[in-house]
């Protein structure tokens, strides 16, 4: 194999999973450590300064980094990163407002974004403070979005949500309620300098199934009966509840009918539990709650008498894989009658786009949806940009930000002249020893193996009471403690200098998970197998070094399973093995280069 | 040193040896010694050596006696026997531990400074009796522990870290240890693993006095420019004279032949030790041949490694003594003691 390259700032980013793996690239490692230095302050600010939202996404994110934690390879339990996020956004001092200043004098020019949502918020947070006057056009009464009206308040709090939409709107930013646009072209012609599409997938899929008609007053469709319930015009539903659907909205609807009246809920689901959409931690908080998830039933028909709905018709069904297009394919067994008050339909949702004509130069794709760059977020139609749920179909939050980030630098750039994609920032990096002492380093290197700690959760009878009772309680003191002891630092970068190498094998003989070998070079799938220990996981990179002085060979370094201890370096003689800190330089827009974040 | 605990996790991809172990159930506390010591990867090779050779630790001696190389002991097999003794006295602890329980697996873990100064008539006399001992001279050519003085082993010219060469003779461990008649002579790196782990196995599983000299660089006190004790000096000179495999017992042992492949030696519980390459004239079980080739290639100013002399015979100091079948240990007070009237009536015979 070749040297690696850690200049490159992706090869020690990727290193670090969690950060890797959010959109945002939020600095995990470092937030947790100053949670752990009780510096809760310092670690809300670093995380606005990626994710924008951390009080909201600290109890709502989809949490893509918990599954690439490194923790979880280790102990099975990633740490829990995201309830950390909560902790610092929850202790924080609200005094200390580190907000950027918004010029008096503009710049000139101004931005229109529909809807407002996590994506048209994040654009607005990043072009503000460059100048920009920014227009938020929002069909609904209120901002927020499906952040405020989908995710119910049991498990996001309305003065946590208005309070970080609040931080962007007193920008400046000037909204217009009740302003549904039906006319892109109309928007056009008011001469913006950019519009920027953050329109979410507002469409909840139908389920035509025989007797929806007939029997539509029981029958909801779950993201507008959410919608409704939110702002007060639906306040009760049926005691027998059938959620039809097994994704995150299907979770948010059943313990809201639990909420609303309901005691008999069951969400259906056509196919088995390895095949939920929902995270693993929303259905266990559904089954906390004695919500019933019945697997393997098809819906079939809804069964009306005297023109109202009394159940439901399924089929019972079994899978299994079709040789020859590999798809999954249902048996049917046995049908069965399920009797119910009401039905909400939970099964996706759709973006649409009456509102943008077709003939004004923005590309629609057989999907019906617009043609949206990957990279730059714009439509092919100049200075028209798309992002959030609205570009590519429904993701979550967090990729709403990130989007917002990169359709912020595209905008920038399209109104300075500059091109949006030779002139975009590219990401850079430091590397900071984090060497104190003789064997004292800038960060906790000491291994805990406390479990994953369990987030407490109002009793069952209290919390019922009513729809605005956070469910979690956050991690006390102790909790917050230990759990942020879990984090294994990977950013504290095990950093190598072949040249100063004696190849005595300190480091190979005392780390404990034998991720070091000292080896004659080859290639990468002859090296996985000739290591101290199995490199098996593909997604892992292996570190190699220059050939080293005294033998030639090459010391090899699998990424994998490296608990970041330190040992290496404190048991390096020559100091070839140092841990530095990496920090990644996100640029955001109007940055020519990253800047680092000082926290 | 280093503070914090090694960290206890371990690769879920590493298996367990036949005893369910796995390879961090052999290790013990963490090294205090300096970082990058060669010590510290003799005490890994020894590690891994009886992890693969499935030892239950609590069947496991070890011995020491002072200096750095005394300390290590601590640093591997938490759970097995140990004592360390009394500066160069390491051999006669052994001697007695092994007369008295000769079941147990010993290691005896020594220095230059331990076995070739103060305890070189200790060293001498454990080789005569052929005690049935791993004995391990990690061998770096200083007082590591004082602070960098010469060792017996120095070698004519060698510098000190100050620049001042020796200008004594060395006492050589191996050419001591052939000519005093040791059953298993060889010489390892500790900067070389997959030579090192063989002869400790082969070492181990070796019936009598079986000595492993591993030159094991100081790295504070003798890792310089002009020292014939580096890393870098021991890989530019070293000379792998008898490359071994160890082959343990049960394994399927015909697939892996190389064709014309030398010798192998039957040991004495059935396991094997494979010569892989022997130079034309020379015969690792002929003790003659193997001091003149040593010595040839000494003179030449290589530093000679593997396992040079092997005398299969598998007799030790119990078989030379007519010992009872049962350690001595395990049998009962009344065979030990079998009270005053056999004493007068074997005191009678002698009237």
């Amino acid at each position: 194999m070749q040297p690696t390259d850690v200049s490159n700032p992706d090869y020690y980013h990727k290193v670090v999973d969690c950060q890797w793996g959010c959109p945002a690239h939020t600095n995990v490692p470092e937030y947790i450590r100053l949670i752990a230095n009780g510096r809760y302050t310092d670690s809300f600010w670093l995380n606005r300064s990626s994710n924008v939202f951390p009080g909201i996404l600290g109890r709502t994110c989809d949490r893509p980094c918990e599954p690439a934690c490194r923790r979880t390879r280790v102990d099975g339990k990633p740490v829990a990163i995201c309830r950390l996020k909560r902790v610092a956004a929850d202790l924080r001092d609200p005094t200390d407002n580190r907000l950027p200043e918004i010029p008096v004098v503009k710049n000139g020019k101004h931005i229109a974004l529909v809807g407002c949502g996590p994506a048209s918020l994040t654009v607005c947070n990043d072009l503000m403070p460059l100048g920009y006057e920014c227009t938020i056009f929002e069909a609904l009464p209120r901002s927020g979005g499906l952040m405020r009206t989908n995710i119910p308040a049991f498990r996001l709090p309305v003065a946590v949500l208005e309070e970080e939409i609040d931080m962007i709107l007193d920008m400046g930013v000037e909204i217009h309620y009740n302003t549904r646009i039906d006319s892109m072209k109309e928007l056009l012609e008011e001469g913006y300098d950019a519009i920027f599409v953050g329109t979410g997938a507002p469409k909840g899929k139908e389920l035509n199934n025989p007797g929806r008609q007939e029997a539509a007053d029981n029958i909801h469709i779950g993201i507008e009966w959410l919608e409704a319930v939110h702002f007060g015009h639906v306040d009760s539903i049926g005691e027998r509840v059938l959620v039809i659907g097994v994704g995150n909205t299907a979770m948010d609807c059943c313990r809201t009918s639990k909420r609303l009246g309901g005691t008999d809920i069951k969400v259906m689901a056509r196919k088995s539990r390895p095949y939920f959409k929902a995270s693993p931690w929303e259905l266990e908080d559904a089954e906390e709650e004695l919500v019933d998830i019945v697997e393997n039933y098809s819906p079939k028909r809804f069964v009306l008498e005297d023109g109202r709905l009394v159940g439901m018709e399924f089929e019972l069904v079994s899978w299994h894989k079709d040789e020859e297009s590999g798809r999954l394919k249902a048996t049917v067994h046995d049908t069965e009658i399920l009797p119910c008050d009401d039905v909400i339909l939970a099964i996706g949702q759709d973006n649409a786009f009456p509102w943008i004509e077709r003939d004004i130069g923005i590309e629609f794709n057989h999907w019906d949806m617009p043609e949206v760059d990957r990279t730059t977020f714009m439509t092919t139609r100049e200075g028209i940009f798309v992002g959030g749920d609205a570009a590519w179909g429904p993701e979550n939050i967090i990729w709403a930000v990130e989007h917002g980030h990169q359709a912020a630098i595209s905008i920038h750039n399209y109104c300075q002249g500059l091109s949006l994609t030779e002139d975009r920032p590219p990401q850079d990096q430091n590397l900071i020893s984090a060497k104190m002492g003789m064997h004292e380093w800038a960060y906790s290197n000491d291994y805990n193996p406390s479990p994953r700690q369990k987030m407490k959760h109002v009793e069952l009878v209290r919390r019922f009471e009513e729809l605005s009772i956070e469910v979690e309680m956050g991690f006390d003191p102790e909790q917050t403690a230990r759990e942020v002891e879990r984090c294994l630092n990977c950013d504290i970068q095990t950093h190598f200098e072949a040249k100063l190498c004696i190849e005595c094998d300190a480091c190979i003989d005392i780390c404990p998970v034998h991720c070091l070998t000292i080896t004659v070079n080859g290639a990468e799938e002859d090296l996985r197998t000739r290591l101290m220990a199995p490199a098996e996981n593909l997604t892992q990179d292996l570190m190699v070094s220059e050939g080293l002085p005294q033998t030639g060979r090459v010391m090899v370094k699998d990424e994998d399973l490296c608990v970041h201890c330190g040992l290496c370096a404190e048991r390096c003689p020559t100091a070839a093995w140092d841990m530095r800190k990496f920090e990644l330089l996100i640029p955001y827009a109007g940055q020519e280069a990253a800047c680092p974040t000082h926290v | 040193m280093t503070y914090i605990a090694k960290p206890a996790v371990r690769h879920p991809g590493l298996g367990a040896n036949d005893l369910g172990l796995h390879m961090r159930d052999y290790e013990g506390t963490i090294s205090t010694l300096c970082a990058g010591c060669g010590h510290d990867s003799v005490t890994a090779a020894v590690i891994q050596a009886f992890y693969e050779l499935s030892i239950p630790p609590h069947r496991i001696a070890k011995m020491s006696g002072i200096g750095c190389s005394a300390k290590t002991p601590a640093y591997f097999v938490n759970e097995a026997h140990g004592f360390n003794g009394v500066h160069g006295r390491m051999p006669a602890l052994a001697t007695g531990a092994n007369a008295a329980n000769k079941d147990l697996h010993y290691i005896g873990i020594s220095g230059d400074g331990d076995s070739l100064s103060i305890g070189l008539g200790q060293f001498c006399h454990a080789i005569r009796r052929n005690v049935n001992i791993l004995y391990v001279l990690e061998n770096n050519g200083v007082y590591g522990l004082t602070k960098g003085q010469f060792s017996a082993c120095a070698d004519v010219g060698s510098r000190s870290k100050r620049g001042v060469p020796n200008k004594s003779e060395p006492i050589d461990p191996v050419a001591l240890a052939l000519t005093l008649g040791a059953t298993f002579v060889a010489r390892g790196f500790s900067g070389d693993k997959q030579q090192l782990l063989p002869l400790l196995k082969a070492g181990l599983m070796h019936k009598g006095f079986a000595f492993l000299d591993v030159i094991s660089p100081c790295v504070t006190f003798n890792d310089h420019v002009g020292s014939t004790k580096s890393y870098l000096y021991t890989r530019h000179h070293g000379h792998e004279l008898v490359p071994v495999d160890f082959v343990p017992i049960r394994s399927e042992i015909s697939a892996s032949y190389e064709k014309g492949s030398r010798t192998s030696i039957t040991m004495h519980d059935g396991s094997m030790v494979r010569f892989r390459k022997v130079p034309e004239d020379y015969d690792p079980t002929d003790r003659l041949s193997a001091y003149e080739h040593y010595r040839s290639l000494q003179n030449r100013g290589e530093v000679v490694t593997g396992l040079l002399y092997l005398d299969p015979g598998g007799e030790d100091m119990h078989d030379d003594n007519a010992t009872t079948p049962t350690p001595l240990a395990e049998l009962s007070h009344e065979d030990l003691c079998p009270g005053s009237e056999q004493m007068d009536a074997l005191m009678e015979e002698f009237r």
